[in-house]
């Protein structure tokens, strides 16, 4: 007699979304989502995080934009994009007709900026939730941004939380000292729930020029090479604040993804693996659930936080 | 566009530090068209972790070829493969060179620089077969830079060579050698792919004849699918002067339009 498979539950609740499954794309590594419909089935994904928006269109920075270094990549991009109103016109109408969470990142120069793309985009339909980018380090000098500062970060998403209709997710940098007294910040301030982490502030340069390789000098490193201290943040996030937490940083495999889901993220963001292989994060949910079918887990959510510390 | 996992190295070949690879890919190879590329993935592993961006040099029903010289780890390692080792390359990516079959009795001059010429066998091939005039001006330091001249005469298209150390052909660089001939011929319109001093001479020399020009260009590429925003370049749009996508938009970009640094 044949066995039935047993289907694994592979959905994700932050109590504020139910998703598919735990498996997001993160902001700036999958355009607008319909970039990736020649090569996956978007519907397949949890959900996806478009790239970030500015009120206005915003050119980016000059290039070389990226560099490769050792099994990661350095981008300082500077979150050129369409703005919020060729957004809601042009690229929303085409989102709606998806059955998958869509999360727009939401930037801004200050504080009034975050508030009027927040107040623009409450007037679109098909939005799950918001993911507020305080964290961008290419965008002024030296890194800085509102996440560097527990302070700011309160400020910032309790102006937003109060302003936005919409859950809000607060994507946090890890170019801090005490990246859990940030995320305490965030969520006293009413987040719903903590993304992290973003791109950690680095350079390369040429040695025969003695030049940086990138115009802007300093840019964000991303890409296998940072998960280890990902996932160091997300574990110690995950352990001191009781939103839920979206792991990301380096995720290239379903192990890495289940990694995450064990130091305590109910969901994760894959981000430069879709830049190597368009399909990565369809390919991540199937290895997600053959392992938990390997290993006798009936729902993905029960592995959340079972990390064992003696 | 498609991702072909199943790809297959059919035949490698080099000339100093100059590789043609023939690959068996045979979706891609069908749906290319001239100034189009792949990106070709290297490593299994996480480094060298991106895909590199390579012009297709040739296109058929078996699959492309691709032609580059070694300027890093990525393509150090893609040299060393093995015909009947396994590649995954996704494409035909971007847009092409303006190729139509309007074009009969027309004349072209296509203009290849270095390991710029990759794309410009292709392109010469597709314009022969629909009756356009073709002169292929080939260019490089030294003789060892212009290894695809047998190539180029197997097919039945002489290329006029020029090398920069005067080692053979003309002596000089090839914007001088085209600017000789524009200034007996006028071509309908004027192809090029090679560094960008070479491509930026050559616009100003075709916006001088009025000649209507396509340029290739090159960037690194983080995806090369639009999703990055890595590769771009000032390209005039309507919108204005913006820094824009060289793997949606281009690589081929009209010469009017482009911005050079």
């Amino acid at each position: 007699m044949a066995m039935t498979k047993k289907s694994v539950d592979l959905t994700a609740d932050l109590g504020f979304l139910k998703l598919r499954n735990p498996v997001l794309a993160a902001s700036g590594t999958f355009g607008y989502g319909l970039e990736f419909e020649p090569y996956l089935d978007l519907e397949k994904l949890g959900g996806f995080v478009v790239k970030g928006l500015y009120y206005k269109p915003r050119e980016g920075n000059p290039p070389p934009r990226l560099v490769e270094t050792a099994s990661g990549l350095i981008n300082a991009i500077g979150l050129q994009g369409v703005g919020v109103e060729a957004f809601s016109e042009k690229i929303l109408p085409e989102l709606r007709r998806l059955k998958t969470a869509v999360i727009v990142n939401v930037c801004g120069a200050d504080d009034d900026e975050y508030a009027a793309v927040v107040e623009y985009l409450d007037k679109q339909d098909g939005i799950a939730a918001y993911e507020l980018n305080i964290s961008c380090p290419n965008v002024k000098a030296e890194g800085l941004c509102p996440a560097l500062s527990p302070r700011t970060t309160f400020d910032l998403v309790k102006r937003i939380k109060a302003a936005s209709r919409r859950p809000l997710i607060t994507k946090l940098s890890p170019n801090v000292t005490s990246i859990v007294e940030i995320a305490k910040a965030a969520e006293e301030a009413g987040t719903d729930a903590i993304a992290l982490v973003n791109t950690f502030l680095a350079m390369a340069l040429d040695l025969e020029t003695r030049r940086p390789k990138l115009r802007n000098v300093f840019g964000g490193l991303s890409g296998p090479a940072i998960k280890p201290i990902a996932l160091r943040m997300v574990y110690q996030v995950a352990s001191r604040v009781r939103v839920p937490v979206i792991g990301m940083g380096g995720i290239m495999t379903g192990a890495d993804a289940l990694e995450f889901l064990v130091a305590g993220a109910a969901a994760v963001e894959v981000g430069t693996a879709n830049f190597v292989d368009p399909d990565a994060a369809v390919r991540i949910v199937a290895e997600i659930e053959s392992w938990c079918e390997a290993h006798g887990v009936a729902a993905v959510r029960e592995i959340v936080g079972t990390i064992m510390v003696s | 566009m498609t991702i072909d996992r199943n790809a297959r190295l059919r035949e490698i070949r080099n000339w100093d530090d100059y590789f043609h690879l023939a690959i068996d890919a045979p979706e891609i190879g069908q749906e290319a068209r001239p100034g189009q590329f792949v990106m070709v993935k290297v490593a299994d592993g996480p480094f060298p972790l991106l895909r590199r961006p390579l012009s297709i040099h040739d296109a058929g029903a078996n699959g492309v070829e691709l032609f580059f010289k070694v300027a890093g780890l990525g393509t150090e390692i893609l040299s060393r493969k093995k015909p009947g080792d396994p590649l995954d390359l996704i494409g035909p990516l971007g847009k092409g060179f303006t190729v139509t079959n309007g074009m009969k009795g027309k004349r072209a001059f296509c203009v290849g620089g270095g390991r710029g010429i990759a794309p410009i066998y292709f392109l010469a091939r597709e314009l022969g077969a629909r009756g356009v005039q073709t002169t292929v001006f080939y260019g490089g330091r030294r003789l060892v830079d212009i290894p695809l001249r047998d190539k180029f005469e197997k097919a039945g298209i002489k290329p006029l060579c020029s090398t920069d150390d005067g080692s053979f052909g003309f002596g000089g660089l090839v914007t001088e050698l085209v600017g000789l001939d524009l200034a007996k011929t006028k071509p309908d319109v004027l192809y090029a792919c090679g560094p960008e001093a070479m491509m930026k001479t050559l616009a100003a020399l075709a916006a001088k004849h009025g000649v209507p020009a396509e340029f290739s260009l090159e960037s690194v590429m983080g995806c090369g699918i639009g999703a990055c925003w890595g590769c771009v370049h000032r390209i005039k749009n309507e919108s204005g002067d913006g820094w824009t996508k060289i793997c949606e938009e281009g690589p081929i970009f009209p010469g009017e339009r482009i911005l050079w640094p």
